[in-house]
């Protein structure tokens, strides 16, 4: 089933930000859309997504290669991605990272035995005066987790683990 | 005194739109569409003495004043892709003051006579994306945005557009080249967007901060602003301050204050007490400013002040080291940092970011020599004025400062010398394999 | 562009067009500024910064905005930061170093940079000796090593982009001049860039990969050895080709190509062809070529090449060796006592000396000479083609291109490019097609039509609203008329509509107007000036006839005809290859491949261009005009059979058209822009520069004023198929299965393909067929089997045969479709 007939108001709402004859604007609000489900984008999705705005499936795999938060491949269902850029680091994110990869028993870039968590490490995300944090990526968008220690971290997983989704805070 | 751009920390519930009516809120650009002309919007905001919050400075209204009125239509594109490390400014006012914002961006538009209006955030504003879209409904709906605005004839439409994890998108052509579906890689400059920019037109772009200011502005007068701060920086400036203190976040400040004041007053001093180092105060791109000697923090924080001391106020994220703090180590996460980041467009950055990186690498791990620390030194003034964007020229900073202002640190680093605290915790595995 | 600026480059006083960027004007004036991403056919982009030069530019007084003097000389102020070449465009009074100390500093730390994760591998490389970044790594790089041989990175040596051009990760600079021609030039994106930083690559997600018919020129601008082609690829070292000058043969566009030859052992140590190149002529194909003219040479060196004159004895021996004098009196004897029984069958792509010695022998034995073309129309190409100095790369704002019952893409893929470039520069497109077409993106109108009313569409062009205005509009107008659906009726009536239209408006006898005719092969339009004719019923001229058939294999295109030639009188085959045709000759001519010979084709814009030999003859094989000489003198017909340019100079005294021509004109050569294939390889890319001529334009009717009478286009009406047909269109196909391309065979599979037929998934669907699925086809008498391809920009009443495709479409026609097994 195509995007648009799955989420015809959707494609149409993006599509209405840009002028007409700019449709290719749309392309990266479509492509979240269209990675949506399956938490990344398959090849069926790339293809849908080029035909809507009307560029070919080379320009869209050369964004998908550009922008780190469109991803070609499956992976957990949450991305777990801690900040370990500089500021962050001076706030002690990496123990808190190595800390994380021992309770969770992986490296980072590793996918817990589940399926449930890929624990990766980003640059900055503008959270520098709430390290140690992270972002999770996941089936309901992006969310922040900031001044966060490994417990609390845990809990949070079992909790998604639980309930399938993020918790409103 | 009050807030001027945070005025949330002011007035709880600010980004509520019937709060923040309350509180003047839409005045400045309801007087502006429907009692001033366009140009002389641009000139209060020209004598107000704004100059751009995003790191290069630029006077704002001039900016405005550069439009090319031959061609149309124009656009105004906020730049929300605060990416820069250090720097966590935009959000806080997004998130606390978002109407605000919104209302400087409504006010550029008007000046520049742009019916469109497009917010460009970094991907992982996701949240922020979608709350700022309610905003925006909430403000078509109370007729501050839409079809022929206050009975007059100006119509004027704002929307969210989510980057998707590129820090380069924050130079404003790779930001124009996102938003038109494109990899986010910068153009050649000239033409600069005021003549050639989105979709090929006329376009202004400025920093979420720089807009915040502006209502502001409208409403108390250029002169009440030109007021605060200093000659060569005016108003206030949100300080985003992080690194080894002990209460880190953003403050907002008149320019002119001191770092002394920043760290100590406002930000609750180094952490355990410790001496201050250095100091960053444009987030990762900028130079190490070392504070071997205490008065240097008494140095007054403007554009011009901050540049006696080898360094730029740059977007003021000011990342505070203390002695802890091996250079060396510092400039690892930089440059690893630049090399993930560069569009691999130009070469010397694409090549440079890498092989910086891998000798960066070499040296920390312990099996570089001086010799590679000469190395990284050349490749970096190598990298420096030849690159297509200042990202090239970012990712050597830190390097050059740091191996300029700091030798000891890298000579430690090639020599099996005891080596500073944090350093050796953060590399147990690798320190025990030395000895 | 007419406005001059002068500015001053390396102490050299330049005057150049304003506009133009600094490295373009250096080259005017016989400067060399290094460059990589740059292209003179690309948009500048500034990636590479190895045109880093120091630039100074008069400085203004802030006040009075005058230029400031000093000691009366403007006074000059550079920038701080070396400044790109490419990007920067010319201004008056300009000062630009490019070999300042500072410059060239600047310079050599760009090659550095480059060859931090460069293999250099320079010795098994095929760009080697022809290579930019090697070039310019002797003059500007470091002489050693700063960077860790073991951390450069490691990467793909051996990627296959599609099936003709391979990538090396690791040899590739990353400049995206490949991107950007398929981008800018070409017009689809079918090659990108993957990731960012240091892990860009090139990628490519089209299926097939890199599904471009012009694939092989970006291994020509590439400025490393990142990209070869699949049969160049290791095959030889620059240093060792020798080049001779040809014009391609396998579309009427007439591509000005080199052949490189080297000497081999396969060959007994002479010359063979190994590779195709372009040759640059910006009036015909600028520097690009095909990859169908590029890879389907391979035929000239085939197995089945005819090596010996052959005759049989009588109808059921074998053919056995005889000598040339044998052979053409047996042939001569024959024909000359057949009258006007006599019937010459040539094909297209014979060289003007060779059809116009065929036409003569007809004429003066009595008998008949037809071309061997399902195309008709060409008796007013002939009067009405395009004027003289007609030139694609000056059609721009203006100019309105008609293109008619035409897949350009596929009929002629490089007119395809230069319709798009004239669009880029202004010229209004208009499509006219019952099917959606390549082109169609690029038109500023698209008319649909069904498959029988192309006549009528023409005859009310300028009728319909804007359409009609946008060609009545027009200073200049162009049409291509195709034969997409059609037969040799149907074009010769679409021919006809076409040339009123453009004879109403007074669109002929001048450049940049008038009519073109989207031939098969490459010489048609030759053949049409001689007079030749063509027929739609080839069975019925043929019939119990004495048959001269040359360069033509009716046979295997069409099996029917293998009766009629084994009923034929007698029949002579002279061909460069063994055919399914030479197996019913009494008599088999061996005639040299375009390669082995010198001659004259004349193109679809009517353009004689001249070929000349590169390698030596196979066996006992002779040129075509002078095997026919040789037949005819023993008949007592006196033709030029030794020098060809003799050849040539008897047909322009007979064929009014080429009156004024002779092979030193055609030779004649001009200054072109850009300046490509000198040293410096990085500019403009192993393109070769056209030192050998750039060929001259026939006249038209028009332009000797003569009066041109037309005839009455009337209208074909299709046959309707019944309730179970579909009725059967033949369309052309670049990758045809003709037996030129055949031999080309392992190398162009993927084009290829297997013979195919496409129909609308719902005629499909109504037919219980399936994409992918193995079918029979049957339409009068012929029948064969294909593969369906959906394809839904035809009409649910049609399906597309492609003509070479194994069985023989002449024009529309009702086909019945029965399904074999099915596909998993
Ligand atoms: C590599 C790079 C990253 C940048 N990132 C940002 C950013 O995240 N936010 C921003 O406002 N400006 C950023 N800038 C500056 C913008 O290019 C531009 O100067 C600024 O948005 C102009 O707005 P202003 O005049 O209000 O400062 C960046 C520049 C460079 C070269
Ligand atoms: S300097 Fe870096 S980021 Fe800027 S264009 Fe060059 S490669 Fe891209
Ligand atoms: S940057 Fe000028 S040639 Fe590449």
């Amino acid at each position: 089933m195509s995007l648009v007939q799955k989420y015809p108001k959707e494609v149409k709402q993006i599509l209405s930000k840009y002028p007409p004859e700019h449709k290719r604007s749309a392309v990266m609000p479509l492509l979240y859309l269209a990675q949506r489900e399956e938490g990344y984008l398959t090849k069926a999705a790339m293809q849908d997504v080029a035909k809507i705005v009307g560029i070919t499936e080379t320009d869209i795999a050369a964004l998908v290669g550009f922008y780190t938060l469109y991803h070609d491949k499956k992976e957990g269902k949450y991305r777990m991605q801690v900040c370990t850029d500089l500021p962050c680091a001076l706030r002690g994110a990496e123990q808190f990272m190595e800390s994380l990869c021992s309770k969770l028993g992986i490296q980072v870039g590793e996918t817990t035995a589940d399926g449930f968590v890929t624990l990766e490490a980003v640059t900055c995300l503008a959270a520098c005066d709430k390290a140690p944090m992270f972002q999770t990526q996941g089936p309901d968008g992006i969310k922040y987790h900031e001044n966060m220690n490994v417990d609390r971290t845990m809990e949070l997983i079992s909790v998604l683990r639980r309930s399938g989704r993020e918790v409103e805070k | 005194m009050s807030y001027i751009v945070l005025r949330h920390r002011d007035i709880p519930d600010l980004n509520k739109l019937d709060i923040y009516q309350k509180n003047g809120g839409f005045a400045a650009f309801q007087n502006a569409v429907t009692k001033m002309k366009p140009n002389e919007v641009t000139d209060v905001v020209k004598n107000s003495g704004l100059r751009g919050r995003g790191g290069a400075g630029f006077p704002t209204g001039m900016k405005w004043s550069f439009i090319d009125n031959k061609n149309w239509p124009h656009y105004v594109v906020a730049n929300a892709d605060e990416s820069e490390p250090g720097t966590f400014k935009d959000r806080e006012i997004m998130e606390g003051n978002p109407f605000q914002f919104l209302e400087g961006l409504a006010l550029a538009c008007y000046a520049v006579g742009a019916n469109v209006g497009y917010v460009y955030l970094r991907g992982e504003f996701w949240q922020l994306a979608a709350a700022l879209d309610e905003k925006l409904a909430e403000m078509e709906k109370a007729g501050i945005l839409g079809d022929k605005l206050f009975g007059g004839d100006y119509s004027l439409r704002i929307y969210t557009h989510l980057g998707a994890g590129a820090y380069i998108c924050g130079e404003e052509t790779a930001l124009l080249e996102s938003l038109e579906g494109k990899r986010g890689q910068p153009r050649v400059r000239p033409p600069f967007p005021p003549a050639v920019g989105l979709f090929g037109k006329p376009t202004i772009i400025n920093n979420v901060e720089t807009f915040t200011n502006v209502p502001m502005i409208l409403a108390n007068g250029a002169d009440w602003y030109k007021g605060i701060g200093t000659a060569d920086s005016a108003g206030v400036k949100v300080f985003s301050l992080s690194g080894r203190v002990r209460k880190p976040g953003n403050y907002e400040l008149p320019f002119g204050t001191t770092f002394r004041e920043l760290i100590y007053t406002h930000g609750g001093g180094v952490q355990d007490s410790r001496p201050v180092k250095a100091i960053m105060p444009a987030g990762a791109s900028s130079s190490l400013i070392v504070v071997k000697d205490e008065k240097i923090l008494d140095t007054p924080m403007d554009y011009a002040t901050v540049r006696t001391l080898g360094g730029d106020l740059g977007s003021a994220s000011i990342i505070i080291l203390d002695d802890t703090v091996s250079m060396d180590w510092l400039v690892n996460k930089t440059v690893h940092f630049f090399k993930h980041e560069s569009c691999g467009k130009c070469t010397p950055c694409r090549e440079g970011t890498y092989w910086m990186s891998n000798i960066i690498e070499r040296i920390h791990q312990g099996q570089g020599t001086t010799g590679d620390v000469d190395l990284l030194l050349n490749v970096a003034k190598q990298i420096q004025g030849k690159c297509l964007c200042a990202l090239g020229e970012f990712s050597t900073m830190a390097v050059v400062t740091g191996i300029e202002r700091f030798p000891e640190d890298f000579k430690n680093a090639v020599s099996p010398a005891p080596l500073p605290a944090l350093y050796v915790k953060k590399n147990e595995g690798m320190d025990t394999e030395r000895v | 562009m007419t406005n001059q600026v002068t500015l001053t480059i390396d102490g050299q006083q330049v005057t150049v067009p304003a506009g133009i960027g600094v490295v373009d004007a250096a080259k005017m004036a016989g400067i060399d500024i290094p460059v990589f991403c740059h292209h003179p056919k690309l948009e500048p982009v500034g990636m590479c910064r190895m045109c880093l030069v120091e630039i100074g530019r008069p400085m203004r007084d802030r006040a009075t905005g005058q230029i400031v003097m000093e000691n009366d000389a403007p006074k000059i102020q550079f920038l701080p930061k070396l400044e790109t070449a490419c990007t920067n465009k010319v201004e008056e009074g300009m000062v630009v170093l490019s070999q300042s100390a500072k410059a060239k500093d600047g310079q050599r730390g760009t090659v550095e940079f480059l060859l931090t994760s460069h293999p250099l591998d320079c010795p098994i490389c095929d760009k080697g000796g022809e290579c930019p970044l090697q070039n310019l790594t002797m003059a500007h790089g470091p002489g050693k090593s700063r960077f860790l041989f073991d951390e450069k990175l490691r990467l793909g040596k051996r990627v296959p982009l599609g099936d003709l051009i391979v990538l090396d990760q690791e040899r590739c600079i990353q400049c995206a001049r490949c991107i950007r021609f398929q981008d800018e030039i070409v017009g689809d994106s079918v090659l990108g860039f993957d990731d960012r930083s240091r892990s860009t690559r090139i990628i490519t997600f089209s299926e097939p990969g890199f599904d471009s018919v012009f694939s092989g020129n970006t291994s020509d601008i590439c400025p490393v050895g990142a990209l070869t082609t699949r049969d160049f690829r290791f095959e030889a070292r620059p240093w060792e080709l020798e080049s001779a000058a040809s014009i391609c043969t396998q579309c009427p566009v007439g591509c000005n190509i080199t052949l490189n030859t080297r000497r081999e052992a396969r060959a007994g140590g002479d010359f063979v062809v190994k590779r195709v190149m372009p040759r640059q002529n910006e009036e015909v194909n600028e520097i690009w070529i095909c990859d169908k003219g590029r890879f389907a040479h391979h035929y000239t060196d085939s197995k089945k090449r005819l090596t010996q004159p052959m005759a049989r004895k009588g109808k059921s021996e074998k053919l056995t060796h005889v000598s040339w004098d044998e052979a053409t009196k047996l042939a001569a004897d024959r024909f000359s006592t057949a009258k006007e029984n006599f019937v010459v069958l040539a094909s297209g792509r014979l060289a003007n000396e060779d059809l116009f010695n065929l036409k003569s022998l007809a004429d003066q034995a009595g008998g008949q000479a037809y071309l061997y073309s399902r195309i008709g129309g060409g008796e007013l190409t002939t009067q009405l083609g395009v004027g003289a100095d007609t030139n694609f790369g000056k059609m721009g704002k203006g100019t309105t291109i008609v293109v008619v019952a035409s897949d350009l893409y596929q009929e002629a893929p490089i007119w395809y490019l230069r319709v798009k470039q004239a669009v880029d520069r202004g010229a209004t497109l208009i499509v006219l097609n019952p099917r959606a077409t390549k082109l169609d993106q690029f038109a500023s109108f698209v008319v649909r039509y069904a498959y029988g009313d192309e006549v009528k569409e023409i005859r009310d062009l300028d009728r319909k609203k804007e359409v009609g205005e946008a060609f009545k509009q027009a200073e200049n107008a162009v049409i291509l008329f195709g034969s997409d659906g059609l037969g040799v009726e149907g074009t010769s009536n679409l021919a006809a509509a076409c040339a009123k239209l453009l004879q109403d408006k007074g669109q002929v006898g001048k450049p940049n107007n008038g009519l073109i005719g989207v031939w098969e092969r490459a010489n048609d339009q030759g053949a049409w000036e001689m007079g030749f004719q063509v027929t739609d019923d080839l069975a019925g001229v043929l019939a119990g006839k004495s048959i001269y058939v040359v360069g033509a294999n009716p046979v295997g295109d069409d099996p029917k005809l293998a009766e009629i030639l084994n009923g034929a009188a007698f029949v002579a085959v002279q061909d460069v290859m063994e055919t399914e045709t030479t197996e019913f000759a009494d008599v088999v001519l061996p005639a040299r491949a375009f390669t082995e010979r010198e001659g004259t084709l004349t193109s679809g814009e009517r353009r004689v261009q001249r070929f000349y030999s590169a390698v030596p003859p196979t066996g006992e094989a002779r040129p075509d005009f002078a095997i026919t000489a040789q037949l005819a003198s023993h008949i007592g017909i006196v033709l030029e059979g030794t020098s060809v340019s003799a050849a040539f100079d008897r047909l322009v005294g007979a064929v009014k058209s080429f009156e004024g021509l002779n092979y030193a004109k055609i030779s004649e050569v001009r200054p072109q822009w850009p300046i490509v294939g000198r040293g410096d390889m990085y500019y403009g890319g192993t393109t070769y520069e056209n030192t050998m001529g750039l060929g001259a334009h026939l006249t038209g009717a028009a332009e000797r004023d003569e009066k041109v009478s037309l005839p009455r286009a009337h209208r074909e009406i299709p046959p309707r198929p019944k309730h179970n047909e579909l009725l059967a269109v033949p369309v052309t196909r670049l990758y045809d299965r003709g037996t030129t391309v055949m031999k080309s065979a392992d190398l162009l599979r993927d084009r290829i393909g297997e013979p195919f037929i496409a129909l609308h998934p719902d005629a499909a669907k109504n037919l219980g067929l399936e994409g992918g699925q193995l079918v029979n086809i049957s339409f009068d008498g012929v029948s064969g089997d294909a593969v369906v391809r959906l394809d839904d920009t035809v009409s649910v009443r049609v399906v597309l045969v492609p003509r070479e495709m194994g069985f023989a479409i002449h024009e529309p026609v009702p086909a019945e479709i029965r399904a074999l097994e099915k596909v998993a």
